[in-house]
């Protein structure tokens, strides 16, 4: 392993999120506080309670997932889409590295932006709404293992995408619906039953209520079930990583 | 010895099944610099992609300092340093960052004076906290080769160096290249100026229509150059050069009214008053006379032109 190069990249990648450090850290905090502005106050005054959690409490799992992740595929979509359009990829094609260092660079330093903005959507959610954390280990797992799952879809789209265009796309049109249906501002046995065998289709129903449970102990679908899809999902998107190296796919001519 | 560089019969096609490298076999000598001449589109920037690793060979063996570029990519990957031919930076990144980010890619401990002797030889130093974007042109390419030898390579592939770039700039290229060969670094570099091959390379090597034509010493096709030609037209036919003014170099031509004599520039007695004056003695009648030299130019454009049909 060329463990060098995997700093590099990883310190490359994280100095461009230092640079912007104040908007990564500002918009978090910004969109969280209206989340709860609009949901926490205007919604929950409504709905009291969902499966005996307090609505502005219950949605803090959902809000954190969905910011973690449009952040982790946009940042790692983004960190090797960038080198593709200005022609910079030529040095990670000619370096001494294997597909598994550019990706642990890359992925990293995306999952690890990601995770910082959903920590800061955390402890800004704090500041709002009282909530426990039943099983803080399972959270964090929950949390690294989405960051990294989806940053490693990011890779995938950003490898794929010919322009700016596409980059955006593919989180707009299949990301965000999938996060919003997903559960993260309700519970799915909230649905009609038809719906909610069809929402079960939807692997961020998963991610989810494993999340959640970590939360508040309560889940949507079995938390084994939520470990294994998150599994599945992760080694799905490594697999298409190693066939992309494999063959040069989009990135080798 | 064997060679640094060993390329055999490589071969490229790219997707569309357009045939860039027809089968490329050359040998490079460790500390050798070698220039590859050839029009746009000949394939110098495939070949060296492919060594490189930026795009994947058809067929054909390529090995680094023994290493296979396939099999033991990471040990012949390590041995190069690349300058691409096109302009290819992180606009917001720092100049000194964006250095060190090629020796760590490569999988080098940080080597602060070392960053920094690469920087001042190329007069970036005084630019280094510079956010790439705001050097011009001729800097950016500077960080380029920057980056190139922050790893210390001992194969270096220069892309068109020097096009588009000052008098300045060149001639810093050509001196910043001496010393790498100096200390045994073995260059490759392609160009459109034959005066620049000329100047710094050992070897030259003629690439057309992603074939090798010609790969000769820069001596052996100096010295060609240095050949010259006085073609002698005479008023009347002859049938055979007279005995008397018989020499070497002197031959029959055209119809038998052509008298060509080819001469070396370069030697001491070359004897064009002696042969005149032998043609006079012979009784012969000049038409006309004009001389002619071959440059490099020439040779080259001889080569390519037999190519094309
Ligand atoms: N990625 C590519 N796909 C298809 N054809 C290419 C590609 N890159 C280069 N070519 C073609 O290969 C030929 C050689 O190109 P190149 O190696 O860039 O030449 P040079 O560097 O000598 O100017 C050209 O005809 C060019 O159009
Ligand atoms: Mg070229």
């Amino acid at each position: 392993m060329n463990w060098g190069a995997i700093a590099a990249i990883y310190r490359f990648e994280m100095a461009r999120f230092f640079r912007t450090m104040l908007q990564s850290f500002l918009s978090p905090v910004l969109s969280t506080s209206l989340y709860f502005v609009v949901f926490g106050t205007a919604i929950g005054s409504r709905i009291e309670q969902v499966e005996g959690i307090g609505y502005g409490g219950f949605i803090v799992p959902g809000l954190i997932m969905l910011s973690v992740i449009t952040q982790s595929i946009s940042n790692a979509s983004f960190g090797i889409y960038f080198p593709k359009f200005i022609g910079t990829i030529y040095e990670l094609l000619s370096a001494p590295v294997n597909f598994l260092e550019i990706v642990l660079g890359y992925v990293g330093a995306a999952a690890t932006k990601a995770l910082f903005v959903g920590t800061v959507i955390l402890c800004t959610a704090a500041l709002f709404v009282d909530f426990q954390i039943a099983h803080p280990l399972a959270m964090v797992a929950f949390l690294l293992l989405t960051c990294l799952s989806f940053a490693l879809l990011g890779f995938i789209i950003g490898i794929w995408a010919g322009n700016f265009e596409q980059l955006q796309l593919v989180p707009l049109l299949i990301v965000t619906p999938l996060v919003f249906l997903g559960g993260s501002f309700y519970s799915i046995t909230m649905l009609p039953p038809v719906w909610q065998t069809i929402t079960l289709f939807n692997p961020v129903v998963y991610l989810i209520s494993g999340f959640r449970w970590s939360f508040f102990d309560t889940a949507d679908v079995p938390v084994g079930l939520s470990l294994l899809a998150i599994g599945g999902f992760t080694f799905l998107c490594l697999a298409v990583i190693w066939w992309i190296f494999r063959t040069g796919w989009r990135i080798r001519s | 010895m064997s060679a640094m560089l060993s390329i055999r019969d490589l071969r490229k096609t790219y997707e569309g099944g357009f045939q860039a490298l027809k089968g490329v076999t050359l040998e490079i000598e460790q500390g050798e610099i070698i220039a590859l001449l050839g029009p746009n589109g000949a394939g110098k920037t495939t070949l060296i992609s492919t060594i490189c690793g930026i795009t994947t060979p058809t067929a054909g063996e390529v090995t680094v300092g023994g290493h296979d570029i396939l099999r033991d990519f990471r040990a012949a990957r390590g041995l190069i340093g690349l300058v691409p031919q096109e302009i290819a930076l992180e606009p917001f990144e720092r100049v000194l960052n964006t250095v060190r980010f090629s020796r760590g890619l490569f999988g080098h401990r940080r080597d602060e004076a070392l960053i920094e002797r690469i920087l001042r030889r190329l007069s970036l130093w005084d630019k280094k906290d510079a956010q790439v974007k705001e050097l011009s042109g001729g800097m950016k390419r500077r960080v380029l080769i920057a980056k190139a030898l922050a790893h210390e390579p001992r194969v270096l592939f220069l892309d068109e160096p020097t096009a588009g770039v000052d008098v300045e700039l060149r001639k810093d290229m050509w001196d910043i290249v001496a010393e790498l060969k100096a200390d045994g670094v073995t260059i490759i570099l392609t160009t459109h100026y034959i005066e620049e091959a000329e100047a710094i390379a050992d070897r030259i090597g003629v690439i057309n229509r992603g074939e090798l034509l010609l790969v000769e010493q820069t001596s052996a096709l100096m010295s060609r150059l240095g050949k010259k030609q006085i073609e002698v037209q005479l008023s009347a036919a002859i049938s055979a050069i007279p005995p008397t003014l018989a020499r070497p170099g002197l031959s029959l031509a055209g119809e038998g009214d052509v008298l060509v004599f080819e001469y070396d520039t370069q030697a001491e007695r070359i004897g064009l008053t002696g042969l005149l004056n032998a043609i006079a003695a012979a009784g012969l009648v000049l038409r006309d006379v004009n001389t002619r030299q071959s440059s490099l130019e020439e040779i080259f454009v001889d080569l390519v032109s037999e190519e094309t049909p």
